[in-house]
Parts: structure tokens; C-alpha cells; sequence
């Protein structure tokens, strides 16, 4: 006899077979809507990107900047990944129905990796509510911020909420199954584990508890948890948290040129080679013109696309923005945020509707204001504090040449800044002959 | 200051071994210019063998470019690499990290190849090289300084270290702002914000910044671009430091503290 009946393997495998298409339908999406951007051709050197990805990726290399909040963060993202492997097990058992298949396979090492995967689940609980608790410090602006207003914040919490819940059913499980076994109970004799660390310690809890109700725990917990799961995975690419996927790409395809340089427009410079040298021009004289900067999510490279979906809204750009910290609108996580928000709901249009039809919004205007984008003093902080290599810069660069170039819109003294290089080849109005001036004797 | 320019040299049948890019602030600001006079006194106490562009130097493009006005960076580009490319310039020496910035990363890809390292860089591999050797006891002896990263320096182009190793052989208690390095708070200026008013806050970035370095006690601000120096300068004037703290280019420090006999 095994545990489970007949109809538990059959609900459990068409439940996983719907988790799983469900995350791929959506992964798909993704994918396509992040493909709405334009071409940005990466040079190569696959050496120095493979090195990022296990630094920043892996590695959390830049998280380090904040040594403490590092390694809490280290623990969730490991302790999560590690005790995960403890679900092929699960999933196993659900569809075979069996009940902890792998302990004649592993033997001996089997206890050993539920005691690490227990030790690793107390770990987890514990950063998971420190986290809790610093989401709600008032020192700690960047988590305050009127940027996480509404969904942002809520988003936090449920995924911090998840990973306690997933932790606690798992020791629960454990606990019960393990209670269950010490009773001789014959389903769960079916493998003796013998009893785990941390999980042992509660069974004082459930110690006066008939051996019926220790087993529909022991059922609740083993399915509440699987599903928990399954939820999570359809959870997350919904939410910021698909950081934890998306990072990895993120640092494979991270800029590797001096931060400092801004993207060449080759069409602009054709068009002012074509100006300056008329013999060079097509003599049909046509120049294929493309959009000037950006003005919508379409406008803007998949790159940028793919940045937008990776921010899990740390803040960390913010707080390193000088415009940001001196009380300016804006902000570069904001930037990330709208431009996924604005993306979303392109995607979303796409997929409705086949095409791309106008909707007379645009992420200019609409969900990034002028006041924003020409706060920048393009310092590259926010480039330089985001652990995942997102670019925020790039963005408002791109927005800002669309300002300029398509709608004339620019500050008044920009606008004489531009005179005066234009006529006078620099940002002041100074004769071009008086650069020689303070080498002659006064 | 008796400094060719590159058509004058080219006229006399020389080819100088450096190209010193002014830039426009260095050419035109009457603060700057005293950076670039120092620079320039520095290169032919050392010996350097080297002429400016003068009224043929144009703007780099950059605050055009970063102002969101490609074309016009462009233009200016175009004009620049015509003019280095025609002379054959090989090597660059700036003390705007702005230009330096532009020079070194964005006209390759236009067309303009060139060596292109900044002042820091440069005063460094002089004091290894021996040809600037530092007085004994100069007259920052003693005194408290503090070195402000210019973004385009660090962040953009990772100079950290250069200009603090130059800084280091003074006999002066070299300290650091809370936020230096990678983590350095701009000054304020750059993104073309130099060319116009902040947008509406709480407080002004230089202001923001100059608090920071004042915090340290230091009585030398030292920086390493002429926009930066403007900044914080403005900002010591306004919280009325002015006659007890003093902003310099790293360039304008060595020039004092050199051995030049």
C-alpha cells in the first residue's frame, strides 16, 4: 500500500503539467514582448561575459558594496536554490506516488541532505524576516520611498511572506512524516529517514496528536508546500522577483565598454558626413531616417527590455542618484519601473492584437515626465550601484535625444547652449579666436 | 606663457610628441585657465614636447550629445577628428575629463584614433618617470586635503587611483569624503547641467556635495576637472568657506610643490 491513492499521482501530474505550461505560456510572452525592442549588436568577448555572470550573477559580486545586507540576501538566494533540489524528490514521489523515493537510492547521504536542507530552511526563515523587518525601518529610505507605492510594496511582502511560508511547510513535513515513522506507522515506514536537526525539534508540538490527524498534517503540509511552490514559479514572472532568472542574462549581456561612453547614432553621422561632404550622399538623396532617441518602450533596444524586466526595485540606483537625493523627481529605479510598466502593457497589446496598433500613449510623456529626464547629470552612479548591471542612463539618454531631436523640447539654456556650440564652437558665447588668449602674455 | 600651437609647429617644420586639448573651459573660463596655465608650466618644466590646437580646437560635442542634440555632436566631432586627422595627431593630453571622456570613447568609432590620457594620468607617470620630483616641506605641508572623484574620471572611466598616488607624495594628510571612489557624489555638472538651472528640489548638488568635503576639515579641495572645480567652488563661496577652504586642480598643486630649478 502506498500513501497515496490512486486519484493523488493522477491530480498531482496534471497539476504539474499546468504549473509548467502555465510559466512557459508566460516565459513566451516575455521573451516576444523583450523582442519588441530594436537590434543593439553587443561586440564579443564571450570570456569577459561568462566572467560577469558568475561574478555578478553567481558570484552577487556587487551586492557586496552592503556586506551585511549581502549575505542575508546570499543565504535566501542559495538556501532557496539548494533546498529546491529536495522537489525533484517531491515531484517524483507525487507522480510515482510514492513516499521519499530517493532514501534507498542516496542511503546514508540522504539524512545528511535534509539535515543541510533544514539548516539552510532556519537560515532563510530568519533573513527572510529581518527583510520583513527592514522593509518597515524608516532609516532605510530607498524601501520607503514613494517609488514602492502600492503594488511594489505589496509585491515584497508577498514574495518575503511566500518564502517563510514554503520554509515553514517544509519543516513542518518533515516533522510530521518523520513523528509518523517514529510511531511505526506503515505507510511512512515504507522508508525510515530516521529524525532531521531542526525538524525533530518540533515534534513536542504535535507530540499529543493522534496518529490520523499527524497524517492529514503531514498530507496538507506535503501538498500545500508542492502547490506553494507551483504558485511561486507562476508568481514570479509576474513580480520583480524574476531577478532571480533574468539576472543571469542581465550580466551576460552587460555593457562592457567604458561606462562614460554613450551609444553611436551611425545615421546621424551619415547624415552630417552626407552634409559636410556632398560627393559622399546617395544620389537618389534619399536618407532612411529612423527615429530620433526614444520615445516608446518599441523605441528603445531589447536590452533596455530585457534591464526593465530584471529591477527588483532595490533602490540602490536612487539612493546613489545626486538629482534623486537632492529632492529632484527623479529617479532611476522610477525609470525601470515605468519602462516595464509601459512594456507590460505593450506586451499585453501585442499579444491581443496580433500587431503593434498606436494607443496614443507612450513611455515619454505618459510615464516618464521631462522634469525627470533632464534632471541627469549622466554621473553613471545608478549604473555603477545596480548589482544586476542594469543601465537606467542609457534610457533617459535615449529619451532625452527624442526630446530634442523630434519635438524641440529642451530647457531655454540648453537651447543657447546649443547656439553657442553650434557658432561659436563652444557652450559660451566667446569669440573662437580668444581659445589662444590666456597663452598670450596679460 | 610661451605655448605653440600645432599650426605654428607644423610651419616650422616640428611635429610635437603631445597634443595638450585645452578644452573649453581651460581655454575660455577665466578660472580654468589658470588650471591650464599650471599644466602647461608642468609639461615644459618636465620637458614635454608638446603644442595646443588654439582657435582651431572646437567643443567636443559632449554637452551637446549628452543635452540630448546628436547632430550638433556630430558636427562637432566631424570638425575635431578633420583637424586631428589632418595634422596626424597621435597622442592627447587633457584636463577635462569631460573631453578626455568624449576623445577616448566616442571618436573612435567616428574615425578618430588617437592616445588620448588625461592629466592625472599623466602627472603620475612624470613623477615615475623622475621628470617632476616633489619639494621637501612645500607649502601644503601639514595641511588637510581632500580629493573629489569626478564622475567622468572614476565611474566613466575608472581613474581612481592616479590623482590619490600623486596626491599621496605631498607631506599632507590626504582624507577621504563618506562618499569617494565608485560610490563619489557628483558635483553637479555634468549631463550639460553645468549649462542650466537644476530642476526644482530640496537642495542644490553642489551644495550637497560641498557639505561632504567640508565635513572632512580639509582646507584643499582638490579636483581634476574644471567643471567640478567651478561646483564646489560655488559652494564653499556659499557657505562662506571661502578664505579658509580653497578648491585646486591637481595640476595647480604640483605646479607649486614641483622642484623647478
Amino acid at each position: 500500500m502506498t500513501i497515496l491513492s490512486l486519484v493523488e499521482p493522477l491530480l498531482f501530474t496534471a497539476l504539474t503539467i499546468l504549473a509548467v505550461s502555465l510559466v512557459a505560456k508566460r516565459g513566451k510572452l516575455i521573451l516576444k514582448t523583450i523582442k519588441l525592442g530594436r537590434n543593439e549588436k553587443l561586440n564579443g568577448q564571450k570570456i569577459e561575459r561568462w566572467k560577469n555572470v558568475l561574478l555578478l550573477a553567481l558570484g552577487q559580486r556587487k551586492m557586496f558594496r552592503k556586506p551585511g545586507v549581502a549575505l542575508l540576501h546570499l543565504i535566501v538566494y542559495a538556501g532557496f536554490i539548494i533546498i529546491n533540489i529536495e522537489i525533484i524528490e517531491i515531484i517524483l514521489d507525487g507522480i510515482l506516488g510514492q513516499h521519499r523515493l530517493f532514501v534507498p537510492v542516496l542511503g546514508s547521504v540522504y539524512p545528511i541532505l535534509i539535515n543541510a536542507f533544514e539548516s539552510l530552511a532556519v537560515l532563510v526563515l530568519l533573513a527572510c524576516l529581518v527583510f520583513i523587518i527592514r522593509r518597515n525601518l524608516r532609516a532605510i529610505t530607498r524601501l520607503q520611498s514613494t517609488d514602492l507605492d502600492g503594488w511594489p510594496r505589496k509585491d515584497a511582502f508577498i514574495i518575503l511572506g511566500a518564502e517563510l511560508l514554503l520554509m515553514s511547510l517544509f519543516l513542518v513535513m518533515n516533522a510530521s512524516d518523520t513523528l509518523l515513522q517514529e510511531r511505526g506507522q506503515l505507510a511512512y515506514s515504507q522508508h525510515i529517514t530516521g529524525n532531521f536537526w531542526i525538524s525533530s525539534m518540533l515534534h513536542p508540538l504535535f507530540s499529543t496528536w493522534s496518529n490520523e490527524a499527524l497524517s492529514v498534517l503531514e498530507r496538507t503540509t506535503w501538498w500545500f508546500h508542492i502547490v506553494g511552490i507551483y504558485a511561486f514559479l507562476n508568481y514570479l514572472p509576474y513580480s520583480k522577483h524574476l531577478h532571480i532568472i533574468l539576472a543571469f542574462p542581465n550580466a551576460y549581456f552587460a555593457k562592457l565598454e567604458p561606462s562614460g561612453k554613450m551609444e553611436n547614432m551611425p545615421a546621424i553621422q551619415q547624415e552630417v558626413i552626407y552634409a559636410m561632404q556632398p560627393e559622399l550622399a546617395p544620389p537618389d538623396g534619399n536618407i532612411h531616417a529612423p527615429r530620433f532617441g526614444a520615445r516608446d518602450v518599441m523605441d528603445l533596444s531589447w536590452k533596455n527590455l530585457l534591464d526593465a524586466y530584471s529591477c527588483t526595485e532595490c533602490g540602490r540606483c536612487s539612493s546613489a542618484c545626486p538629482a534623486n537625493q537632492t529632492g529632484k523627481l527623479l529617479s532611476p529605479r522610477k525609470i525601470m519601473m515605468a519602462t516595464r510598466d509601459r512594456l507590460e502593457e505593450v506586451g499585453r497589446a501585442v499579444a491581443a492584437n496580433r500587431t503593434w496598433q498606436d494607443d496614443g500613449r507612450s513611455l515619454l510623456h505618459d510615464f516618464i515626465c521631462v522634469e525627470e529626464i533632464n534632471a541627469c547629470t549622466t554621473c553613471n552612479a545608478c549604473v555603477q550601484e545596480c548589482p544586476i548591471s542594469l543601465n537606467p542612463l542609457d534610457i533617459i539618454l535615449q529619451l532625452r535625444r527624442n526630446l530634442v531631436m523630434e519635438e524641440s523640447n529642451t530647457p531655454a539654456e540648453w537651447a543657447t547652449l546649443f547656439g553657442n556650440i553650434e557658432n561659436n564652437f563652444a557652450p559660451w558665447k566667446f569669440n573662437p579666436e580668444d581659445r589662444e588668449k590666456w597663452i598670450q602674455p596679460t | 606663457m610661451n605655448i605653440p600651437t600645432l599650426a605654428s609647429c607644423v610651419a616650422a617644420g616640428k611635429f610635437p610628441e603631445v597634443l595638450f586639448w585645452v578644452g573649453c573651459a581651460g581655454s575660455l573660463d577665466q578660472r580654468a585657465q589658470r588650471i591650464s596655465k599650471a599644466f602647461a608650466f608642468i609639461l615644459q618644466k618636465a620637458g614635454i614636447d608638446f603644442a595646443i590646437l588654439g582657435k582651431e580646437e572646437c567643443c567636443t560635442g559632449d554637452p551637446a550629445r549628452r543635452a540630448g542634440n546628436e547632430f550638433l555632436f556630430q558636427m562637432m566631432a566631424y570638425q575635431n577628428i578633420q583637424t586631428l586627422n589632418g595634422y596626424g595627431v597621435k597622442k592627447i593630453v587633457t584636463t577635462c575629463p569631460h573631453c578626455f571622456n568624449t576623445l577616448k570613447n566616442e571618436y573612435p568609432e567616428l574615425g578618430g584614433n588617437y592616445e588620448v590620457i588625461h592629466h592625472t594620468i599623466l602627472l603620475q607617470q612624470l613623477i615615475d618617470q623622475g621628470k617632476i620630483r616633489i619639494k621637501e616641506g612645500g607649502v601644503f605641508k601639514g595641511k588637510r586635503i581632500v580629493y573629489h572623484d569626478s564622475c567622468y574620471l572614476g565611474r566613466a572611466n575608472g581613474i581612481y587611483e592616479a590623482p590619490r598616488k600623486v596626491l599621496e607624495l605631498l607631506d599632507s594628510e590626504l582624507v577621504e569624503m563618506q562618499r569617494c571612489r565608485s560610490a563619489g557624489l557628483c558635483c553637479g555638472a555634468g549631463g550639460a547641467q553645468m549649462f542650466k538651472e537644476e530642476e526644482k528640489g530640496n537642495l542644490r548638488i553642489n551644495k550637497a556635495r560641498t557639505d561632504e568635503a567640508l565635513a572632512t576639515s580639509a582646507s584643499v579641495v582638490v579636483s581634476a576637472c574644471p567643471f567640478c572645480n567651478t561646483m564646489l567652488t560655488d559652494g564653499i563661496k556659499e557657505a562662506e568657506k571661502g578664505d579658509s577652504v580653497k578648491v585646486l586642480d591637481i595640476a595647480e598643486i604640483i605646479e607649486k610643490e614641483m622642484i623647478t630649478e
